[in-house]
C-alpha cells in the first residue's frame, strides 16, 4: 500500500504537484492518469525518494523509500526506458542492480527469460529498440519479485505485441496480490487494465475513483438532432418532458437512448429530421474534458473540438461530488 | 525458472472479475526471494561490476598504462643512450617516471568523473539510487572501488617503469628506500586520490564534459598561468602557483621541484587528502539535498 498524503513539489514558482493525497492498494492494478506535464513523473520520483517533496509525504507500508533495507525485493520500479548505460549489456546492468540488493545471480536469467530478452542479454543496452528498452527496464522492476511495483508509461514505444504483454503483465502481477502503480497518458489503454483510477491534471487530483465507476459516470449516451424546424421541435420535446440540450453548432443533444421516441414524436408532429443519431461518448473524450482546463501543453487549432459533452457542464461536474 | 513467475497464459485465467478488498484484509504478495539487509558491501559489489562492464573503463586504463609505461621506458632509454654515467651520478633512475604519469594522469581523471558523472548522463543513477536510497552509500562505495582499481592499476604501471629506469641507467645512482616508497606506493596514492577527487567532482557537476574540462582546468591551469605572470609584484603569487600546481607536486615525489621551497617530502600527500576529503563532503551534503 502506497500513501500520499498532502504532497506537494515546487520547482521555483512552478508548483508541479499540488496537494497529492490518495492511496494505492494492493491486489489491483491503480491507473494514474493525466496529460503530459500533468506531474505523474514528479509524483512517482518522489514515492522512490529520488526528489524531495516540497511538502507533505509518502509512505510505502508506512515506511518512507529511504527507510526500505532491500528496496528492489520490496518495490519494483520502471521509470524511464533509458535509465541505464547504454555501454553495458542487459545482463550486466540486470546483475549490478541484483547485487546492490543482494539478490541472487539466478534471477537476472530469470527476469531476462520473462522478458523474453534471453537472446540478447550480452548485447549492448544502447543496441535495443524502445521496446526492448521498456522490456529491460521492466525486466529490473521485477528482478527482486516485489510486492509493489510502479511502471511510468510502460507502453510507450511498444508495438501492439508488446502493449498486450504488458497489459497482462500487469493484471497478472495484481492478481498475485501485488500493489501495481502504472502511469499513463492514455485512458483508452487504463480502460483495459486499471481497476482504480486517480487522474491528475496540472498536479491536482481530479479523480480517484474505480474504473467502473468511472465507465459509468463517464460513457454517457445520447441522441444527436439535427433539424431545420428547431424552434417547434424544442417546443413538441419540451411538451413531451425530454430535456434537450442545444450545443453551440445547431444540434440538439437528448441525453439517454431514446431515438426511437424522439423520431415517433417528430413523425406525429410532421417535423423533418436532418439527423437522428444515438451517440456514445467514449472514455477518451470523458478523460479530455476531464482534463481540458488543465492541459499544459495546448497545440492551438482555430476549429473547435466537437465537444461531446454539453458545454455548461463542467469537467469533473459529475463525477466530482460523489 | 524455479521462482513463480508471472506466466502470461496463467495470468489471464488468474484474472478473475474480483472485487478488491481493502488494503487492510488483502493478502498481499510475499516474495519468495530472501529478504537480506543490504549493506555497503552490496553496493561495493554493484560499483565493481558497473566498473567493469563499460567500455571507457578499459579504454581510459589501457591508455593510461600505455602512457606510463610507454613513456617512462621510452625517455629512460633516451637518456640511457645519450648521457654518459657522470651526467646521470646525481639524478634516481626513479624521477623519469614523472613525465608519462603526469599525462597518464588525465585518464584516471577522466574515468574518475565518468564513473559518477556518466550516470546522470545516461540516467542510469536514477536506477542507482532506486536500488539503493542511501545516497552516501553509493557514493562512497564508488568512492572505494575506483579508489582500489586506480591505486593498483598506477601502482603495477609505476613498479614496471621503476624497475626497467633502474635497469637501464646502470650509471645512476641506487635511489634510497625513501625514494622507492614515494617513487611508486606514494605517486600512486597521489595519483588515485587525483582521480578519486575527479569522481568527487564529477558527482557534483554531474556533467562529465563539464567535470572533465573543469579537473584539467584545475591540473594544469595554475602552472601555465605562473609562467606568463611576469609583474615583480606578483612574484609571491607565481611562487605560490608553481610550488602548488599539481604537475610540480607530482614531481615533489620524485624529489625533482621547480623549486626549494614550498611542498617536500609527503606534503603533496597530505594536501591532497585534505582536498579530497572537504571535497567529499560537499558532495555528500549536496547528494542529500539535491533531487536525483
Amino acid at each position: 500500500m502506497i500513501e500520499l498524503a498532502g504532497l506537494t513539489k515546487r520547482y521555483g514558482e512552478k508548483v508541479a504537484v499540488n496537494n497529492l493525497t490518495f492511496t494505492v492498494r494492493p491486489g489491483i492494478v491503480t491507473g494514474f492518469l493525466g496529460p503530459n506535464g500533468a506531474g505523474k513523473s514528479t509524483t512517482m520520483r518522489m514515492m522512490l525518494g529520488l526528489d524531495r517533496p516540497t511538502a507533505g509525504d509518502v509512505r510505502i507500508d508506512g515506511k518512507h523509500y529511504d527507510q526500505l533495507k532491500d528496496p528492489l525485493t520490496y518495490i519494483g520500479a520502471l521509470l524511464d526506458a533509458k535509465a541505464m548505460h547504454g555501454g553495458r549489456s542487459a545482463f550486466n546492468h540486470l546483475l549490478c542492480l541484483a547485487q546492490s540488493n543482494g539478490i541472487p545471480k539466478k534471477r537476472v536469467d530469470e527476469v531476462l527469460d520473462t522478458v523474453g530478452l534471453t537472446a540478447v542479454a550480452r548485447k549492448k543496452a544502447k543496441g535495443f529498440s524502445l521496446g526492448m528498452g521498456q522490456r529491460l527496464g521492466i525486466a529490473g522492476a521485477l528482478l527482486g519479485d516485489p510486492q509493489i511495483l510502479m511502471f511510468d508509461e510502460p507502453v510507450n514505444g511498444l508495438d501492439p505485441e508488446g502493449i498486450h504483454w504488458i497489459r497482462n503483465l500487469m493484471k497478472s502481477l495484481a492478481a498475485q496480490g501485488r500493489t501495481v502503480f502504472v502511469s499513463s497518458h492514455l485512458m483508452s489503454e487504463m480502460a483495459l487494465t486499471a481497476d482504480h483510477l486517480v487522474v491528475i491534471g496540472q498536479g491536482r487530483l481530479l479523480a480517484d475513483t474505480s474504473m467502473a465507476d468511472f465507465i459509468a459516470q463517464n460513457s454517457r449516451s445520447y441522441v444527436r438532432i439535427r433539424t431545420p424546424q428547431r424552434e417547434r421541435l424544442l417546443d413538441v420535446l419540451h411538451a413531451a418532458g425530454v430535456t434537450v440540450v442545444e450545443t453551440g453548432n445547431g444540434t440538439l443533444e437528448v441525453d439517454g437512448s431514446k431515438s426511437e421516441y424522439i423520431g415517433e414524436l417528430a413523425a406525429q408532429h410532421q417535423l423533418v429530421l436532418h439527423e437522428l443519431s444515438p451517440q456514445q461518448a467514449s472514455l477518451e473524450e470523458a478523460f479530455m474534458q476531464l482534463t481540458a482546463e488543465s492541459v499544459e501543453y495546448h497545440a492551438h487549432s482555430d476549429t473547435p473540438v466537437d465537444a461531446p459533452l454539453p458545454p455548461q457542464q463542467q469537467w469533473g461536474d459529475g463525477w466530482k461530488g460523489k | 525458472m524455479s521462482t513463480p513467475q508471472p506466466s502470461m497464459p496463467q495470468a489471464q485465467a488468474a484474472v478473475p472479475n474480483r472485487q478488491p478488498a481493502d488494503g487492510s484484509s488483502y493478502p498481499g504478495y510475499t516474495s519468495p526471494i530472501p529478504v537480506v539487509r543490504t549493506h555497503l558491501g552490496n553496493a561495493i559489489a554493484s560499483e565493481w561490476t558497473k566498473i567493469r562492464t563499460v567500455r571507457s573503463t578499459i579504454w581510459t586504463l589501457g591508455v593510461f598504462v600505455l602512457l606510463v609505461i610507454g613513456i617512462g621506458v621510452g625517455v629512460a632509454a633516451l637518456v640511457a643512450a645519450n648521457a654518459s654515467p657522470e651526467d646521470l651520478n646525481n639524478d634516481s633512475p626513479l624521477s623519469l617516471g614523472f613525465f608519462g604519469l603526469l599525462l597518464g594522469s588525465m585518464c584516471v581523471i577522466t574515468l574518475g568523473v565518468l564513473t559518477t558523472a556518466s550516470e546522470y548522463g545516461t540516467g542510469m543513477i536514477r536506477t542507482t539510487m532506486v536500488a539503493c536510497p542511501s545516497r552516501g552509500r553509493v557514493l562512497t562505495a564508488k568512492a572505494v572501488v575506483f579508489f582500489a582499481v586506480a591505486f593498483v592499476t598506477t601502482l603495477v604501471s609505476v613498479l614496471v617503469v621503476a624497475l626497467a629506469d633502474v635497469a637501464l641507467l646502470d650509471g645512476a645512482r641506487t635511489p634510497t628506500g625513501q625514494e622507492w616508497l614515494k617513487g611508486t606506493i606514494g605517486i600512486s596514492l597521489y595519483i588515485a586520490l587525483l582521480g578519486l577527487f575527479s569522481l568527487i567532482i564529477g558527482s557534483i557537476i554531474r556533467h562529465s564534459a563539464g567535470a572533465i574540462t573543469i579537473m584539467i582546468g584545475v591540473v594544469l591551469a595554475p602552472l601555465v598561468i605562473a609562467l606568463f605572470m611576469v609583474a615583480r609584484s606578483l612574484e609571491g603569487l607565481r611562487q605560490a602557483l608553481f610550488e602548488y600546481s599539481i604537475p610540480n607536486q607530482l614531481s615533489v615525489f620524485y624529489s625533482n621541484s621547480l623549486t626549494d621551497s614550498g611542498p617536500s617530502g609527503w606534503d603533496p600527500l597530505w594536501i591532497i587528502v585534505g582536498v579530497t576529503a572537504a571535497a567529499f563532503a560537499c558532495a555528500f551534503a549536496l547528494l542529500e539535498k539535491r533531487d536525483v
